[in-house]
């Protein structure tokens, strides 16, 4: 042990405290009963009800709807921001990140506001809406990063061997920003899966996701079944995210 | 070889103010091997990209086969170019990184495959189709880059210093090769480059350029030999530059010696620089050949030869190359041949700027103001302000100094320094001076008052 590894003992004790000890504790109430008893039942109980499954297959296909979305909007977002001839001034970079220094719950609720005042039906509409102005962002910025970052030299040359200005956009600037893509799939597919607060607000609760029925469960005192249904989502974000990370690799080998 | 493939005509470019290319005129040859060549800035490598269909000229035009070019976007040009960076698909394999062209022209693959594979032969890379671009060397990838290139049989193949990022020993394998493709190919070749020495093995006609002028355009001999001035002199090879005058026709005086020399035409008496190569001054035990008298400075072994710096009995030094050394310390008898003293017109005798009388005694130019005597003047009069090389100060401490600058360029003339200092109005001004300065340094720039010389012109520029 190294003078300096001792620096490390607060952020162990942190890491101890607020990620693996309550880590352990979702683990330990998935699988007891009320009374503490082990059981297997809150996970048996997800699997045969079929509303927790629909649930979680709508949660599914909303973030797959909303990553989807946010791709179409916040590819060419970030094409233009990083193209110096289309945008000459930082400012524009600034205008998009801007929205994210406004807590995500108070832009949601005064999104829910403007939608009631405008006598727009809340809805799934509404939802895909208010998660696409909250997750945008993070779809803009990694593939803005990739792109700002790319050679110009490659779509030049592609140019040169006789590729217009949209053979070389789906040639060559695409497949090399696919790792700016993969980031950004990962950073607003993982989080919609488990959000609840934008259904909430922007649906009155007429749309329920996963990490609503979590909420309820848990509000309602029914900490194991919540336990449960948090560990089960905790497997599947971890699956996706370690696809995503060896797709990424896969992509970016290709792309040094 | 006469039938021109390139001509560029008045081309101009600036970028945001400043101007990179000024009035351009150039044609080129078919089948010819070109090269611009010229230090960093120069200009060489937008007019290449201006080619290329990179960068649109600000005027002027540049034909290919008689066609304007202008407008035309870079993939309808018949041209390919090879990048510094090699800028190859890492997403590509090698084979589809060649393909790339040709798969865009629709040519059937069975034809793709037979193109492919003859110039992966011709670029000894056969058997690398499969690899991915980033497991190449540099090298390597250099092949493949100008395999990418010539696989689409361009008009013209434009290489943006190909070989910069190669090691020595590399760069000059990959001369010998390219000049043997070049042969081979038939196609025309315009080459980018700051090597003087790439340029000269490679080239059938150089382009020397500098500040966004061409400075002289010719054969590797030519242009070696007979350089037109000082910078394509100096840039080229090693050479001793100095100050001389034309005392008639084939009669040159320099270092205090008179010569005899091959140049006419200058006129009698005219103040001229004359440039000898370090190895055409040689060394002579015949009192009867013996030009002048120096002493041997230093003397450095150079591999094939030695290189010595001598001082002349008249004060100058000069640097002399020969396959024998001569212990320093010693007095040797020197003589130049008159076929090997370059004669060149002197381009500027003194600094000359348009300046203005601003009040008693205080005159503008350079975009600051200068205390000089304006007596026969009145304020506000528009005058031709003229300042001796060698009158212009020049200071560590900028802060005592009527305008700063940086030192652009630097010639050693044998017994001083001529340099270009870049004013921070954005002018040159050229000084004469026997304290060392670096490329680069920051100055000040101060000039005595009796040192500005004035004279009156009209509001329209004419002398009165």
């Amino acid at each position: 042990m190294g003078k300096r590894s001792s620096w490390a003992l607060p952020y162990a004790i942190f890491l101890i405290l607020f990620v693996a000890v309550p880590l352990l504790l979702v683990v330990l109430y998935s699988f007891q009963d009320a009374s503490g008893r082990f059981t297997f039942a809150n996970i048996t109980k997800f699997f045969t009800d079929k509303d927790a499954l629909s649930t979680f297959a709508l949660s599914i296909e909303v973030a797959i709807e909303n990553t989807a979305l946010c791709i179409l909007i916040g590819y060419p977002a970030a094409y233009i921001l990083a193209d110096k001839q289309l945008n000459r001034s930082a400012v524009t970079v600034v205008l998009f990140i801007l929205p994210m220094w406004v807590n995500a719950l108070m832009r949601t609720l005064a999104t829910a506001e403007l939608f009631t005042m405008a006598g727009i039906q809340l809805g799934k509409g509404t939802l895909l809406f208010g998660m696409c102005y909250d997750y945008l962002p993070f779809m803009i910025y990694p593939i803005y990063n990739t792109l700002a970052k790319m050679d110009r030299s490659y779509a030049e040359a592609a140019a040169d061997l006789g590729a217009g200005p949209f053979t070389v956009f789906r040639k060559v600037t695409l497949p090399l920003s696919m790792p700016g893509i993969a980031s950004g799939v990962l950073m607003v597919f993982m989080p919609t899966v488990s959000t609840f607060a934008i259904s909430e607000f922007l649906t009155n609760n007429k749309i329920k996701l996963f990490g609503t029925i979590i909420q309820e469960n848990i509000n309602n005192s029914m900490w194991n079944y919540g336990a449960a249904l948090s560990l089960i989502m905790l497997i599947i974000i971890g699956l996706t995210s370690f696809l995503g990370k060896k797709d990424e690799a896969g992509v970016q080998g290709g792309a040094v | 070889m006469t039938e021109h493939i390139i001509d560029i005509k008045h081309l101009s470019k600036s970028f945001s103010g400043k101007q990179v290319l000024s009035d351009i005129n150039l044609y080129i040859r078919r089948g010819e091997f070109v090269t611009l060549l010229g230090p960093s800035g120069c200009g060489k490598t937008t007019m290449l990209r201006m080619i290329a269909g990179f960068l649109n000229p600000d005027e002027g035009d540049i034909t290919l086969e008689g066609n304007s070019l202008i407008g035309v976007p870079p993939h309808e040009r018949p041209l390919n170019t090879v990048f510094q960076r090699y800028a190859l698909f890492p997403h590509l394999d090698v084979y589809d990184n060649i393909a790339f062209g040709l798969k865009l022209q629709k040519i059937p693959s069975e034809e793709i495959d037979k193109r492919v594979r003859k110039v992966l032969k011709l670029v000894s890379m056969s058997d690398y189709e499969d690899r991915d671009v980033d497991t190449l060397s540099g090298g390597q990838q250099q092949r493949i880059a100008i395999a990418r290139a010539i696989v689409n049989r361009p008009k013209v193949l434009l290489l943006d210093e190909p070989l910069a990022a190669l090691d020595l020993k590399m760069r000059k394998d990959m001369q010998i090769e390219l000049k043997e493709m070049h042969r081979q190919l038939g196609i025309t070749f315009i080459y980018v480059t700051h090597d003087q020495e790439e340029a000269l093995t490679l080239s059938d006609t150089i382009v020397v350029m500098n500040d966004g002028r061409i400075q002289q355009i010719g054969t590797p001999m030519d242009i070696y030999n007979e350089p037109v001035n000082a910078f394509v002199a100096d840039f080229i090879g090693e050479s001793n530059i100095l100050a001389g005058q034309m005392v008639r026709d084939r009669r040159v005086a320099f270092i205090q010696h008179e010569f005899d020399c091959v140049d006419e035409g200058f006129g009698e008496d005219v103040p001229v620089d004359v440039v000898v190569r370090p190895e055409d001054i040689y060394f002579t035990t015949d009192p009867a050949k013996c030009q002048f008298k120096a002493k041997v400075n230093s003397c450095t072994f150079k591999g094939v030869h030695y290189e010595m710096f001598v001082d002349t009995d008249t004060g100058y030094e000069l640097m002399i190359q020969d396959y024998d050394p001569y212990p320093v310390g010693s007095e040797v008898m020197l003589y130049i041949d008159p076929d090997d003293i370059q004669v060149m017109k002197k381009e500027r005798m003194a600094n000359v700027y348009e300046g203005e009388v601003t009040g008693e005694g205080k005159v503008e130019f350079l975009g600051t103001e200068f205390e000089c005597p304006t007596d026969g003047f009145s304020s506000g009069d528009k005058v031709r302000v003229t300042v001796r090389f060698e009158k212009v100060d020049l200071l560590d401490h900028v802060e005592e100094a009527a305008t700063t600058g940086h030192v652009e360029f630097i010639l050693y003339m044998g017994n001083h320094y001529h340099l270009t200092v870049r004013t921070k109005s954005g002018e040159k001004i050229w000084v004469d001076t026997n304290d060392v300065w670096d490329k680069n340094d920051y100055v000040g720039i101060n000039i005595l008052p009796e040192d500005i010389l004035l004279e009156k012109v009209e509001e329209d520029g004419q002398e009165v």
